[in-house]
Parts: structure tokens; C-alpha cells; sequence
């Protein structure tokens, strides 16, 4: 099945691929997900579930019917939101920066709501609209959806451009930065964090910055080679993405991911809980993927 | 059939279903003992156990020893402990109905 389903996707990326199995199980189906596909059925036994199916693949299908181009494309989301906006359409954006999915609710040319972690509304487009990188897919219009969001779609982006503006010009010195090397303020915002020890963030295999560490040269050869490898593990094994690998130490305690072409380690103090380096580190996350 | 004619002369690997549970391997990364079904390859247990001793040892070289790490992927949950040079390593397919624990 992983065979067809890479050749598929490398060949032929603008076929929708469903998969329909009498085989029962949980974890075939995470697993189908992990691969991309884009429906998994079981074997429709009834009527109304042969209906289901059915309805389910035409409105695939629908996407594909109403004509268009599709291609792969780089553009900023302000682009994307705007060419939806000025032609009036009525959609759900469906936006992910590769750790968390965001939304985007578009009726007849404006934006009506938004949501994204655990924000809503005008702040949730601002926390969308300040990702640097990800995907986006169209999914069809929601008209039940509360409006929260009445600002113009105009008005909304230069809001968000202003806000995005000032956020970044209110960035402190970071007083330690050049006592500890190489650290951009990124990072040593991060290592103010309760618990954090260390911040190692790499770009491919030579580009790194750091913070709290004295020789980061083997950390970051050991972070690419651990996140790298362990990737690798995870297309042999067919099991979907590496997510993070957190690993405890007698000196400390470590959570690693990647994003894109970009590695992230931080380290914590040995005597971190496991919840709170979770927690820590899923907040983390949040702030630097954004 | 085009599409199918592609990979007429490929060898096809089924999609091995994930097993719960757990081996041990010796420093060299020899298969000790395993709770694990025959039907699961030992291809990939050997693969595993490779990845997760490789690991173990970049991390004491860069003077950060790892006594246990966990790999979080989409369909499975890995646990390995060092175990005086070698591993003992816990396999944990996810499901999508599963509460997944994670930072």
C-alpha cells in the first residue's frame, strides 16, 4: 500500500486517494493518515453507509469539478486571502504550520472567523497571518458559522500587518546574548522559559544557533544525526512523521524537533518533571513555530 | 491498469502491522531476548535497535548521556532504556483514538 500510495502522490499529485478496506483496524488507519491519503472507509455494508461513501467521494470530487488550476505554489497567506476575498468566494481556510492547524472562515469576500490553538477571532488571524511557512488547503464554506470577526478583509490585514510590525520592533536586548556566544533573541527568550538550561536551533546541518551551551558543535551533530536518522527509521517502518524525541539524563534532560529544514533542542535541568517539560516544551514549540 | 503496470516489476512490501511490545539488545546490538510476535521482521528490530544505540552513543560523545529516550511518531511511541551499553526498548503502536501524550 506504501508503494502505490508515494508512486501516487510523486506522479500524480492532484489525484484524491481514498482507501477502502474490509480490514477492521485502528491502527491501519493512523497509519493510512500518517501517508496522506486523504479518506480511509471500511467496506460499506448498508445502504446508508454505501450512501455515505457515495456522498463523501463526490464532494472530493466537487473540488476538482468546479475547474481551476492546481499546482504547487509559493504564496504568502495575505495573497491567498486575498485572491479568495476579491473573487467573493465563500470557503473554510485550512492553514498548518507544520505543528498546529489553524482555520480561516471566508463568506461572499469576507473574513468572518478565525481560530487557531487556543485563540479565536481577530487575535487567531494575527497568530495565523504570523507564520512564516506551511500549507494550506480549501475546504468547502461553512454559512452556520458564527460571525466573530466584522472588521473589512482590508482592514483586517493592515491591522495584522501593524501588530506583526510592532511585535517585532518591541523585541528587548537579550542581556546575556553576547556573554554566551552565538544566540539570536529567539532563543534567549526561550531560555528564560522555567526549567529550560540550553537552546540549540540548526538550519541543515552547519547553520546553528545556541544558547547556554559552551561546545555546541557536537550537540548540533548529534541533533541533526538523532532527528535524521530517526526520520529515516519512521519511512522504513511506514509509522508517519517523527514528532519529537525527548530523551533524560543523569546531568539533563532533552526535547528535540524538527520543522522544515529547521532542528530545534532544548535542554532542561535533570529534575524537570516530565509534565512540565511537556508542557514547557509544547509552549515552546507553539511560540517558535510562530 | 497504467497505474498498476508501474510497479509490475518492484518487489511489494505488505504494511506490517505494529506490535506492542518489547526487546532487549547487548552493546553490539545482538537480540537478547523479545516479547514481540515472529510475524514482526527482525530486520526492522535490528533496524530500531541500530538507530536507538546510535543515538545513545552521540549523546554521551557530545557529553550529554541519555540513560532513556522516547520517539514520538504519528502511529507509534517508541521507549528505550541504556542498559549497561546495550538497550531495552518498549514499541507502542498510536491510534488515532488514542489519547496521545505528548509535549
Amino acid at each position: 500500500m506504501k508503494q502505490i500510495l508515494t508512486i501516487a502522490r510523486r506522479k500524480y499529485p492532484h489525484l484524491r486517494l481514498v482507501v477502502l478496506t474490509g480490514v477492521r483496524d485502528e491502527q491501519f488507519r493512523t497509519r493510512a493518515y500518517a501517508m496522506g491519503v486523504d479518506q480511509f472507509w471500511i467496506k460499506p455494508e448498508s445502504d446508508q453507509e454505501i450512501g455515505l461513501f457515495m456522498e463523501s467521494v463526490e464532494s472530493l470530487l466537487s473540488r476538482e469539478a468546479q475547474g481551476g488550476f492546481r499546482g504547487v505554489q509559493s504564496k504568502s497567506l495575505v495573497d491567498i486571502i486575498q485572491l479568495e476575498c476579491m473573487s467573493q468566494n465563500s470557503c473554510v481556510l485550512k492553514i498548518s504550520n507544520g505543528l498546529i492547524d489553524g482555520k480561516i472562515w471566508i463568506q461572499t469576500g469576507e473574513v468572518t472567523d478565525a481560530e487557531a490553538a487556543d485563540l479565536t477571532a481577530e487575535p487567531a488571524f494575527q497568530r495565523i497571518l504570523g507564520w512564516k511557512t506551511g500549507s494550506f488547503e480549501i475546504l468547502p464554506a461553512d454559512p452556520d458559522r458564527p460571525r466573530t470577526i466584522t472588521t473589512s478583509y482590508q482592514g483586517l490585514l493592515l491591522n495584522t500587518a501593524q501588530a506583526l510590525d510592532e511585535a517585532a520592533s518591541q523585541m528587548p536586548e537579550a542581556p546575556e546574548a553576547a556573554a554566551q556566544g552565538k544566540a539570536t533573541f529567539a532563543l534567549a527568550e526561550i531560555a528564560q522559559w522555567p526549567g529550560v538550561e540550553c537552546v540549540l536551533s540548526l538550519r541543515g546541518k552547519n547553520s546553528k544557533d545556541y544558547y547556554g551551551l559552551e561546545d555546541a558543535g557536537p550537540v548540533a551533530e548529534w541533533l541533526h544525526d538523532t532527528l535524521t536518522n530517526f526520520q529515516h527509521l519512521a519511512d522504513r517502518l511506514q509509522v508517519g512523521q517523527l514528532q519529537q524525541v525527548i530523551g533524560a539524563g543523569p546531568r539533563r534532560k532533552v526535547a528535540l524537533a524538527a520543522f522544515g529544514d529547521a532542528k530545534l533542542c532544548i535542554g532542561f535541568g535533570p529534575a524537570v518533571s516530565s509534565d512540565q517539560l511537556r508542557e514547557t516544551f509544547k509552549n515552546i514549540l507553539t511560540k517558535f513555530v510562530s | 491498469m497504467g497505474l498498476l503496470s508501474l510497479f509490475s516489476r518492484t518487489t511489494r512490501k505488505a504494511l506490517v502491522h505494529l506490535p506492542a511490545g518489547s526487546f532487549t539488545v547487548d552493546r553490539e546490538g545482538k537480540l537478547m531476548t523479545s516479547t514481540l510476535p515472529q510475524s514482526f521482521p527482525e530486520e526492522y528490530i535490528r533496524e530500531i535497535a541500530k538507530q536507538v544505540l546510535h543515538c545513545f552513543r552521540g549523546a554521551e560523545k557530545a557529553q550529554m548521556p541519555m540513560a532513556e529516550i522516547i520517539l514520538h511518531f504519528s502511529a507509534l511511541k517508541v521507549l528505550a532504556r541504556e542498559l549497561r551499553g546495550g538497550a531495552i526498548v518498549f514499541l507502542m503502536p498510536q491510534t488515532l483514538n488514542q489519547p496521545q501524550k505528548r509535549a
